[in-house]
């Protein structure tokens, strides 16, 4: 059984942030997806498939595992790495869509819709349709189809559609308008399984819950190799899953500091980055009230950064919570330092690290010469560096 | 009585005989051009419309399909922006009489200040809101400003809308309220679906207040099937779709005639 917070209150806000900001057609859907999760997560048998699952297919509990050589390269506080990039299918999306594919099943939901940017989670949830004979559909925007060829590859092997978004910026915030209106049409038998804490509620909390076994794990983990928490809890921002999944275990430890590293992408004066928390206002995007980049006129502009997981215009609204709480401190890394990181990581420790998380190493190496060595840092490595091998042999001007 | 409450008081909509309807076209402001919209909207205002709603266009239309997608990202690609609309609006209020509604997304409303957005509103001349991304549990505070500055709240049920729902938006809603005919976005559809009627009177059963069809409707004969159940039928995609195919606008013209022709 999973303990109940207070956050968000029954309306779905974190303080002035979250809500339901979407079409009436949605309203009732939405209505029956919170009574059937807050059915699911008073149910002991449903987090038992979801443990099972997680330990055999998944393949938890990820380790936490102290980066010896990272941390000697930096010279000080001790770095350790929460290593959701050795998750099946490479990153921690799976959490997530395993938990969302076992509630729709369990409502008895054939069709389930899903939304890629990168391509991780439109993986993460054709596979998951395919383990529980799901039927999948993944809206992906046209020009993250032609730049992700592989995954989307991935995504028809495992028997999933994948359907290309040309509206727009044709990218992964045109792909969930796109998912949102293919519910708003089929909402009587379709389930929508979005990917990230962003979206109306009650999407933003269900995803933290079923993210949450990452920060679960780390606290265990940490106390059992260190005898104490640790100091600061690193990670990247886009929609934030990653990071409130890590973060949220921890939040009551008051001595645990929170950094969420967003994109920089060329750099925040440049406009193109993805850092919605560090230079966005508040708005409404995607059926959620949180920070988003918006001009003067409330139109959501286009982003850039190197790392496709992390080019999006909003982000979760407990993130946003957090920030005008001040439990935690969102920082933003660009493009070059981010792939500096990603070859550090590659040479002191022989992991490759996607390039989402590539950012919040680059945030922890810096900051980590600064600290003393008994200080500790954890970074959650949310994924694996393959899918992004292409995109990194051009950022360096490699010839293959 | 506000100036759309007006429209559906008048004798010959009040009455409303079987197939007596208000005719309400939807245009996205801007699209193709600005002249476009200043020449457009008196013209449906002199055809016989009722209410003209005047869409500002938003980055991410997500209760729209492709047709007004498009307009909307071609409008804002010209640089149209709430302030203009403002501005088109005063120039439009000068011409026709006809209740003016905006049909928007929330963010830019936000972004205005909701407060200053139904000030500006209510000195321009426009009537009403129509905001189908914010269902009432969030729209308290709009609702305040509308109040206060003696707009309309216009806000939506769909068929999908359970009867609690339906309680909470026919007691909210004000100047009318906007029935989705079906489950989906905007656009032209050849056929509507047959539990409308059902809906409609789901709808009639709980409420006196004025009930308007819309999503989908793109012909006269659909028009004329809606008008015999409901107070007024909205028609946005095929008006877009017909101004975009014809600039000298006869087409639209004869179209509107047609609609008009079979709501009497």
């Amino acid at each position: 059984m999973r303990e109940d917070k207070q956050l968000p209150d029954s309306h779905g806000y974190f303080e002035q942030f979250g809500g339901k900001f979407v079409p009436e057609t949605l309203m009732p859907a939405l209505d029956e997806l919170e009574t059937a999760y807050e059915e699911a997560k008073r149910d002991s048998s449903f987090w038992a498939e979801f443990d099972s699952l997680s330990r055999d297919y998944s393949g938890r509990p990820t380790p936490l595992y102290f980066a010896e050589r990272l941390t000697g390269h930096c010279g000080g506080a001790q770095i350790f790495l929460k290593r959701e990039d050795l998750l099946h299918t490479g990153a921690h999306k799976i959490n997530n869509a395993l938990g969302q594919g076992l509630l729709a099943k369990r409502m008895k939901k054939q069709r389930i819709i899903a939304e890629t940017g990168a391509g991780q989670h439109g993986v993460a949830a054709a596979t998951i349709c395919a383990k529980l004979g799901l039927d999948c559909i993944v809206y992906m925007g046209e020009e993250d189809v032609q730049r992700q060829a592989i995954n989307v590859f991935r995504m028809k092997l495992l028997g999933a559609e994948v359907r290309p978004v040309s509206s727009g910026t044709r990218t992964l915030k045109d792909a969930i308008n796109e998912a949102i209106r293919d519910w708003v049409t089929n909402v009587r038998d379709t389930y929508y399984l979005l990917g990230s804490v962003v979206g109306p509620h009650p999407y933003p909390v269900m995803v933290r819950d079923f993210q949450s076994i990452i920060g679960k794990e780390t606290r265990e983990q940490i106390l059992a190799k260190c005898s104490r928490l640790p100091d600061y809890v690193i990670a990247c921002v886009g929609g934030g899953s990653n990071a409130i999944g890590i973060f949220h275990p921890f939040v009551n430890d008051k001595d645990v500091k929170f950094i969420g590293v967003e994109a920089a992408g060329r750099g925040i004066r440049t406009g193109k980055h993805a850092a919605s928390l560090v230079a966005g206002t508040v708005g409404v995007l995607h059926g959620t009230k949180s920070y988003v980049l918006q001009d003067n006129a409330g139109q959501i502009l286009g982003t850039h950064s190197i790392s496709a997981g992390l080019d999006y215009p909003g982000v979760g609204p407990e993130h946003s919570y957090y920030k005008s709480i001040g439990r935690a401190t969102y920082v933003a890394v660009d493009d070059k330092d981010t792939l500096e990181a990603f070859q550090l990581l590659c040479r002191t420790e022989g992991i490759i690290p996607a390039l989402e998380p590539a950012h919040a190493i680059s945030y922890a190496a810096k900051m980590a010469g600064s600290l003393n060595k008994e200080q500790i840092i954890v970074v959650n490595l949310s994924g694996h560096g393959d899918k992004d091998m292409d995109i990194v042999v051009k950022a360096l001007g490699v010839k293959l | 009585m506000s100036r759309i409450a007006s429209v559906f008081a008048h004798p010959a909509l009040s009455a409303l005989s079987a197939g007596h309807a208000a005719l309400i076209p939807y245009v996205t402001v801007g699209y193709p051009s600005v002249e476009t919209t200043l020449k457009v909207v008196p013209l449906l205002a002199s055809s016989g419309c009722d209410i003209i709603e005047l869409g500002i266009p938003f980055s991410d239309p997500l209760a729209d399909g492709a047709t007004i997608q498009r307009a909307s990202y071609q409008s804002l690609r010209q640089g149209v922006t709430p302030k203009l609309c403002f501005e088109v609006a005063q120039e439009l209020r000068q011409q026709v009489g006809t209740p003016l509604v905006f049909m928007t997304y929330y963010n830019p409303v936000l972004k205005f200040g909701v407060e200053q957005f139904c000030l500006k509103c209510a000195e321009v001349g426009i009537d009403g809101l129509i905001i189908p991304d914010l269902p009432p549990e969030e729209g308290q505070e709009l609702e305040k400003s509308t109040r206060r500055h003696g707009l309309d709240l216009i806000y939506l049920l769909s068929p999908a809308s359970t009867e609690a729902r339906i309680e909470l938006v026919v007691s909210r809603s004000s100047g009318f309220i906007y029935l989705v005919s079906l489950t989906g976005v905007t656009g032209a559809r050849n056929k509507l679906p047959e539990e409308l009627e059902g809906f409609v009177a789901r709808v009639k059963a709980r409420t006196e207040k004025p009930l308007c069809v819309g999503f989908g409707v793109s012909t006269a004969e659909q028009a004329r099937r809606i008008a015999k159940v409901a107070d007024g039928v909205i028609v946005g995609s095929r008006i877009i779709q017909l101004i975009k195919e014809d600039n000298s606008l006869k087409n639209l013209c004869s179209f509107v005639k047609g609609l008009r022709d079979a709501l009497l």
